[in-house]
């Protein structure tokens, strides 16, 4: 990808980051940096893509240490769970065979396991030395009649965001749009259908099958979900939507904006976290599509899924009321999950704010008050040291401060992609309170934190025992 | 002698290969005070941790040089001045493993270069050791990566001597990623069994054994072999070396010291365990202690209980070199068959297995051989789950990664307990799969009414 490009796709007049610094242009700093590549970014946008054979062209790293780590799920098929990679070895670098390498392993993928489409990710070595991959791609999918989707996504062109950008990109411009969808089948109901898109829901840990039911009663058909659970021929179809939905992503932003600029296609932003976030996500939808029936039989439906979850909802809020809650997401989530903690009656102490944007921000002052502590340093430290100022219960945080926590002894919740339980829609609360309350309530800590008899001082987890 | 075949295809499918920089990583998580710096783009070191915090659970210390575009093309050797400055600076450790990735080797990156540039630059740091390592994912496997950096930690950490047996009661442990924390523990308990005083390199055993400490929290390793340990190893009075892959390292130390060494191609098994028993005897002067005696009486009654199970049992294995070897010749002294064996990378060592064929291949073709030569259990890594249930067959996890298993880091394959408990395991997994001859129900028999016949208990096959 030529650098002119780079700034191009950085330049994302729909993100209200874009006023600010962006993110991939910042350098990262050695030695003191965390956090995936442009081509993680890209995988995790496109992987949960069922039917596709997704072939990384590069080195063993990269697949290597990633396949088949996703906890996302698929209704169908599970082709998206074979690892696929080229492996260059060090002749095929340096003779210069990795073009050819693709070639025959595309024809090898499209043989063996006859997938709707093939997208193939660069990544940083097949950047450096050259191989033309579009070039590729586009001859092989000449050849063997399959579509082939070039990922131009080297892990050096930038942050894990950016790789979402770039996945975004290249459906945008090889895939939406390439194929008409089928007319709707009538409703069992009666009621008109109208046709949507999920961009940024990824069905991890199937989810999503808590809150599809509910778009099937209203007559909303899913054409496509970018991409959770979804199917090459569904992502073609995506540019006759009515409304898009952009869910918790900031980063696939892309999209939606160029779908709205190109077929007119109108989209809000929302979440199905917590019982407040869900219910305004089916209004917003009901809204956009100006259908008044719609309305009204959204509303019927938001008030009795409302009740039937307050209903499961109470015995839990009794458990977890006044409990306090450290918040360590990025961006969006830090304040659609803090109005789901909210629903349950738990204080959240502190949210991080490090990929929040102002917008996010004024969301999270009016949810959390004016004093609202936000964090942006997410270094284990601060996040430990903030534990403890604010007398937090649990901490909900990505995998990656898992351990962290763990090994101070303290409560935790991941909320991040791979994790093995789904939170989305009203019964997704049911299982997002039994978790907090099961790490909460958990016997463990008071045994761990406990000194042994025979210690003279109790000097372990102190941090949290006072 | 083994057929060696490599597999030809283009497209690697389902990967059983990790990269030599996850394994060069690994060795420096086994020291103590350490970080790894991976010379690459910030998801060389991204995916690494990932990998290893679900496999140990554990939080892990890993950092990047984070080369991007500009870096990529034009050089990136301030890239690495700059990371070893702010790890010097931020984490004061002992030891930074600086570990290249196929980006940097591609680009040509000098990391002996740049090493002394730094010191150059920064003598504030000289109390550091940095040790660069060439790790490229474009050849060799997780084994490869980590007997690399072991090799690396030699050449700069062990200073030439000649006083080899200085400290009569101290042993090395040149110690391969085949082994587990539990199998390190194992070792030094072994050892200590003799009065002999361990020092293992790299103790992952110490490192990553998964322990709560006082320290809530560190961007260093928490234990794990100290630096001065490795320093005073020309003092010993002998190097025991597990694991083939470490082969060129104990050359090297070898040559450095004038310590001489026994190696082991595994420590599973009667024969494998009496051997290093053995020579913990010789080191010592000492009898074989009776608990050890009785360990190994416990094990040998295993093995007869067990035969009836592991008997021609028929077993697929995939891993790297060393773990193949090692589950190999354990199975084969148990009357075993290895039906299929995949190799992540090729090894010497893999010549001599007693198996008729090693494919240096993927999951897929540890799946399609499988499917043609019916094995009753399959013995590698957590990616291989999906095959077995396709298979129809028992997973046995062993190797990297271990994702959906807990505890497969603390568990002790090696030694006269471990094997035995490794019987248990394999017996009970084959027995779990036991086939009922069907009955058969003869013409004269009025026996229609009852289509199921009694359920028979499976557990008693003799």
């Amino acid at each position: 990808m030529k650098t002119s490009d780079i700034q191009a796709l950085l330049n994302e007049p729909a993100c209200s980051h874009n006023q600010k610094e962006k993110s991939g242009c910042a350098r990262p700093k050695p030695g003191a940096t965390a956090g995936g590549c442009a081509f993680d970014g890209a995988q995790i946008a496109l992987l949960p893509v069922a039917d596709v054979a997704h072939i990384v062209h590069g080195p063993i790293a990269c697949a290597g240490s990633s396949w088949d780590n996703r906890g996302t799920r698929s209704s169908g098929p599970v082709l998206f769970r074979t690892g696929m990679t080229t492996d260059l070895s060090d002749t095929d670098v340096i003779m210069g065979r990795g073009e050819k390498r693709l070639f025959l392993a595309i024809k090898q993928a499209i043989e063996d396991h006859r997938p709707a489409a093939v997208f193939v990710y660069s990544t940083c070595v097949t950047a450096l030395i050259g191989d033309d991959v579009e070039a590729v791609c586009k001859a092989a999918g000449e050849r063997w009649g399959v579509p082939v989707v070039p990922v131009d996504s080297a892990g050096f062109y930038g942050t894990k965001n950016f790789g979402n950008r770039i996945a975004g990109e290249a459906m945008f411009k090889h895939v939406i749009g390439t194929r008409e969808p089928s007319p709707a089948r009538p409703h069992p109901a009666g009621i008109r259908t109208h046709d949507i898109n999920l961009i940024g829901e990824y069905n991890i840990a199937g989810e999503f099958w808590h809150v599809a039911p509910l778009f099937d009663e209203l007559g909303l058909r899913i054409l496509a979900t970018l991409s959770g659970n979804s199917r090459f021929a569904e992502l073609q179809t995506m540019h006759r939507a009515e409304a898009n939905m952009v869910v918790c992503a900031k980063a696939l932003l892309n999209v939606a904006r160029k779908m709205q600029e190109n077929w007119q296609i109108p989209y809000f932003e929302g979440s199905f976290y917590g019982v407040q976030d869900m219910s305004n996500a089916l209004r917003d939808f009901a809204r956009m599509l100006d259908d008044a029936d719609l309305v009204q039989r959204t509303e019927a439906v938001i008030a009795r899924e409302e009740a039937s979850a307050h209903a499961a909802l109470a015995p839990w809020r009794e458990r977890l009321k006044g409990k306090r809650v450290l918040l360590y997401t990025g961006g969006v989530k830090s304040w659609s999950i803090v109005s789901a903690l909210q629903d349950l009656g738990m204080t959240v102490v502190a949210t991080g704010t490090k990929k929040s944007t102002e917008e996010d921000k004024a969301r999270i002052r009016e949810l959390m008050g004016e004093d609202a502590k936000m964090i942006d340093d997410g270094s284990p430290k601060a996040l430990l040291s903030t534990y403890k100022e604010y007398r937090a219960d649990i901490l909900i945080a990505g995998g990656r401060n898992l351990y962290t926590a763990l090994k101070a002894r303290i409560p935790f919740l991941d909320i991040n992609q791979e994790r093995e339980f789904g939170y989305a829609g009203y019964a997704g609360m049911v299982e997002l309170a039994r978790q907090l309350a099961l790490s909460i309530e958990s016997p463990v800590w008071s045994a761990v934190r406990q000194p042994a008899s025979w210690a003279r001082q109790n000097t372990a987890g102190t941090v949290l025992a006072d | 002698m083994v057929a060696i075949q490599h597999s030809k295809k283009p497209l690697v499918v389902n990967p059983l290969k990790v990269s030599q920089p996850i394994g060069a990583s690994l060795a420096f998580l086994g020291l103590a005070k350490s970080l790894p710096m991976l010379h690459g783009s910030q998801g060389c070191t991204a995916f690494g941790k990932v990998f290893f915090v679900r496999h140990f659970r554990e939080p892990i210390p890993l950092q990047t040089t984070a080369m991007d575009q500009v870096s990529s093309i034009m050089g990136a050797d301030e890239n690495i001045v700059e990371g070893l400055k702010t790890l010097c600076e931020k984490s004061k450790p002992d030891i930074i493993g600086l570990i290249t990735t196929g980006l940097s080797e591609t680009q040509g990156s000098d990391i002996h270069r740049v090493t002394k540039e730094f010191r150059a630059r920064h003598p504030e740091h000289v109390g550091i050791t940095v040790v660069p390592v060439n790790a490229p994912d474009t050849a060799g496997c997780l084994e490869s990566g980590f007997a690399l950096a072991v090799e690396a930690l030699i050449a700069t950490l062990v200073p030439e001597s000649s006083v080899a047996g200085r400290r009569p009661k101290q042993v090395n442990v040149l110690a391969g990623s085949v082994l587990t924390p539990g199998d390190i523990e194992a070792i030094k308990e072994w050892i200590e069994a003799f009065g002999l005083r361990p020092v293992v390199l790299p103790d992952i055993g110490d490192s990553l054994d998964g322990h709560l400490v006082e320290t809530e929290f560190s961007s260093l390793t928490i234990g794990g072999t100290p630096r001065s340990e490795i320093a005073h190893m020309g003092e010993s009075v002998a190097t025991l070396v597990v694991g083939a892959s470490l082969h060129r390292a104990a050359d090297l130390l070898r040559a450095r010291t004038g310590v001489p060494d026994v190696r082991f191609g595994g420590l599973m098994g009667l024969a494998d365990c009496d051997a290093f028993t053995q020579a913990l005897a010789d080191l010592s002067g000492k009898p074989v202690p009776a608990r050890i005696e009785r360990q190994r009486a416990q094990l040998q009654d295993a093995m007869v209980d067990s035969h009836f199970m592991l008997g021609f049992a028929r077993v697929a294995l995939a891993g790297d070199p060393d773990q193949l070897t090692m589950h190999g010749r354990f199975l084969h002294g148990m009357g075993a068959e290895v039906v299929a064996a995949v190799s992540a990378a090729r090894a010497d060592t893999l010549t001599d297995l007693p198996f008729a064929e090693v494919v240096i291949g993927d999951l897929e073709d540890l799946e399609q051989r499988a499917r043609l030569r019916d094995p009753q259990l399959l013995i590698a890594n957590s990616h291989a789950a999906a095959s077995a249930r396709r298979l129809g067959v028992p997973l046995l996890r062993a190797g990297f990664p271990q994702y959906d298993w807990v505890g497969g880091y603390a568990r002790t394959w090696v030694g006269y307990r471990g094997s035995r408990q490794a019987l248990f395991d394999i017996a009970n997994l084959i027995l779990g799969e036991h086939h009922e001859i069907a009955p058969y129900r003869s013409l004269y028999r009025d026996e229609c009414a009852d289509p199921a016949g009694s359920p028979v208990e499976s557990g008693l096959v003799h």
